[in-house]
């Protein structure tokens, strides 16, 4: 079998059996791998029903058929399961390198099911797969955890979660690395609820190319094509992430203040100008990443460095807390690390207990007048993370995310999410293709389900009016379809920056041995996309959740560039849904489901 | 008067963040990127006067006379 390893590894935590069987290459290739081989294998397997938290819920950590190789950024790998935060789908994405040492340690996937009595951890080498005591793990923070396991396991990754998965958050994180995350839709808590605190894998194996010379040829072309483009080969490794904050700001789409306001006079202080000249020690790539977006840096705290913020990480604990000091971010961002919870719904969950704060909903007397919970108060922000992540005092309702926070206290609509899961750092007033992807991502709120903010502000692969609503149906379906695939194939979405679908069939053909057009990996794309919704649809997420909250439709933008809009989801929902093949309310019709082969 | 230009990420380089420039009645983004050194492919997004478009449309626009100018290279992220 040809890129993928052919093995995908069982493992009952209730029974302590552990299994391994065939892939099927023809399965494989109908939905290529990550994302999408593994929602499909989930899905086969369990009841879209499912209390997430159950024994009979599992978790499906997957690479692709990329992963491994020598194709750039072929590293990542996605976990798959229901999430405790949303009731969908959860797919969450995470790089680093533990997703490559799947695959060197022989296997394509890993299904674990069950639950075990007591705290365990998995250990991969090879053909040597065991399940072992993890009490002396348990309770421990990331970074503790890693270490520990790196001298019980010589040479391996280690994959883990941290005090705020074992304890249930909805928004806890699967880290490895220490400070890579697969962060969105509280993967890491149904990991904590199978008492599974931790996965090692080890090996030297290494895939077969259908074409290895072939193979060389197009990785050398796309290796070409990253180090030429503009965004891959030179603002994302000067600067990281962090570039986006002072261009978003600038376009008034930068969201303050629990998205009360869309622009930040400060902006500059946490910008990724600022992070590279006083704080940037070195770049910090993935596996196998010629672009090198990661950033080590100093802080006050960790002068001989440390795992450095993303965009959203800056904006939530700075712009949306009304904050604007670097030192808190880099801050924040490593006690996110360190306790396994989602930089994005942490940050914007505070956001929501701020403005409740502010209308008086929350009062110092719930928060038993320990740090106030105030815009502009940075001591709050490490204070109510940690008891977050511990789930101690109010912290305890802060751990279920944003909106079962605003909604314990009736007024649900303080929540800036979808589905439940939290919007990241674009107000959606501004960028009218964003907005509907956010209201139709089948894992609620996320940027990067369909990367909108490319054409409608970045002006790649061209500029888009971020007002117009003309043909964004469009641009929303080809995006959110072409992200599946590469969400699926073990590569990283910055790869979009630079290639297109033709490089990504033109690797998958020559790893595989297939013969894919460019429409050939869209059509699965979308077929990703269907699986998804019917999933979510099966697990009673109606269309009636493809929406935004009341803030963006009926609350015109205050301030900035962006002032007196708001979003016109009414008018562009009908016409994505038209543009998806699917009816009036949303659901796929089965012309849509037979095409694409789901049927 | 001053209108104000707003460079960022490498566009700094040798230029600084901010650069005030007279105003001449009628300039235009065109004027202001020829007097930079920075020529219309290097630029990926343009905002004049608080208003961002297509970059080869905005750069022909007068600048009003208190206005302001924001110029990016490509820059991404996510």
């Amino acid at each position: 079998m040809f890129g993928y390893m052919g093995k995908i590894l069982r493992v009952n935590l209730t029974t302590n059996e552990i299994t391994t069987e065939d892939l099927d290459f023809e399965l494989a290739k109908k939905y290529i791998g990550g994302r999408g081989l593994g929602t499909k294998l989930y899905m086969d397997e369990v009841d879209p029903q499912v209390d997430p938290f159950a024994a009979e819920n599992k978790i499906v950590f997957i690479n692709g058929p990329l992963s491994g190789t020598a194709t750039p950024t072929g590293g990542r790998y996605m976990v798959v399961t229901k999430s405790p935060l949303t009731g969908c789908i959860a797919s969450s994405n995470s790089g680093g390198e533990w997703g490559a040492y799947l695959k060197y340690a022989g296997y394509d996937a890993i299904i674990v099911e069950g639950k075990a009595s007591l705290p365990v951890y998995l250990s991969i080498d090879e053909d040597k797969a065991e399940i072992l005591p993890a009490l002396d793990l348990w309770g421990k923070m990331v970074s503790e955890t890693s270490d520990m396991l790196k001298e019980k396991q010589p040479g391996s990754k280690v994959l883990t979660i941290g005090p705020a998965g074992e304890k249930l958050s909805q928004m806890a994180a699967i880290m490895n690395e220490k400070d890579r995350a697969a962060g969105r839709s509280g993967v890491g808590a149904v990991m904590g609820s199978k008492n599974l605190k931790a996965i090692t894998v080890k090996g030297n194996l290494k895939p077969e190319i259908a074409n290895p010379d072939g193979l060389k040829a197009v990785t050398k072309e796309c290796r070409t094509l990253l180090k030429e483009n503009g965004v891959t080969g030179g603002g994302l490794p000067t600067y990281g992430t962090a570039v986006l904050v002072n261009i978003i700001n600038e376009h008034g789409v930068y969201p303050t203040k629990n998205f009360q306001g869309g622009q930040d006079p400060d902006a500059e202080a946490v910008s990724g100008e600022t992070l590279t000249e006083k704080y940037l020690i070195k770049r910090n790539p993935c596996h196998h990443c010629p672009i090198g977006c990661g950033r080590w840096v100093k802080s006050d705290k960790s002068p001989d460095g440390i795992g450095g913020p993303e965009y959203e990480t800056l904006w939530v604990f700075a712009g949306d807390l009304g904050i604007d000091d670097m030192e808190v971010v880099i801050d924040a961002n490593y006690w996110c690390n360190e306790l396994g919870i989602d930089t994005i719904s942490a940050g914007a969950t505070l956001a929501a207990a701020m403005e409740l704060y502010q209308r008086g909903y929350i009062t110092d007397e719930m928060l038993d007048d320990e740090v106030i919970l105030k815009f502009g108060n940075a001591d709050s922000v490490v204070h109510w993370l940690k008891k977050m992540g511990n789930r101690e005092g109010f912290g305890d309702l802060l751990a279920r995310g944003s909106y079962r926070l605003a909604d314990f206290f009736g007024v649900p609509e303080y929540s800036m999410s979808v589905k439940k899961q939290d919007l990241p750092a674009y107000d959606p007033r501004g960028i009218q293709g964003m907005g509907l992807q956010y209201a139709t991502s089948n894992r609620g709120g996320c940027h990067v389900r369909g990367y909108l903010i490319s054409p409608e502000i970045l002006g790649l692969p061209e500029k888009l009016d971020r007002f117009e609503l003309a043909g964004k149906e469009v641009w929303a379906k080809v995006f959110q379809d072409l992200t599946a695939v590469i969400d699926s194939t073990g590569l990283c979405l910055f790869t979009s920056f630079a290639l297109g679908a033709q490089q990504y069939a033109d690797m998958l053909n020559e790893t595989l041995g297939t013969d894919w057009s460019a429409e050939d990996v869209l059509l699965a794309g979308e077929r990703i996309w269907n699986l998804e919704k019917l999933f979510n649809l099966e697990a009673g997420i109606s269309s009636e959740e493809d929406t935004l909250p009341p803030r963006f439709l009926e609350e015109e933008m205050p301030d900035g560039p962006t002032k007196g809009w708001v979003h016109k989801l009414d008018e562009l929902l009908p016409l994505y849904y038209k543009e998806r093949g699917w009816d009036e309310d949303g659901i796929p019709t089965e012309e849509r489901l037979e095409k694409l082969g789901l049927l | 008067m001053a209108i104000k230009i707003k460079l960022f990420a490498n566009f700094r380089e040798g230029r600084g963040k901010i650069v005030e420039m007279d105003y001449t009645p009628g300039m235009t983004g065109q004027d202001v990127i020829d007097s930079l050194g920075i020529t219309a492919p290097e630029i990926a997004a343009l905002i004049v006067d608080g208003v961002d478009g297509k970059v080869d449309a905005m750069l022909t626009i007068p600048i009003k006379e208190d206005g302001y100018m924001a110029i990016f290279p490509p820059v991404a992220g996510g």
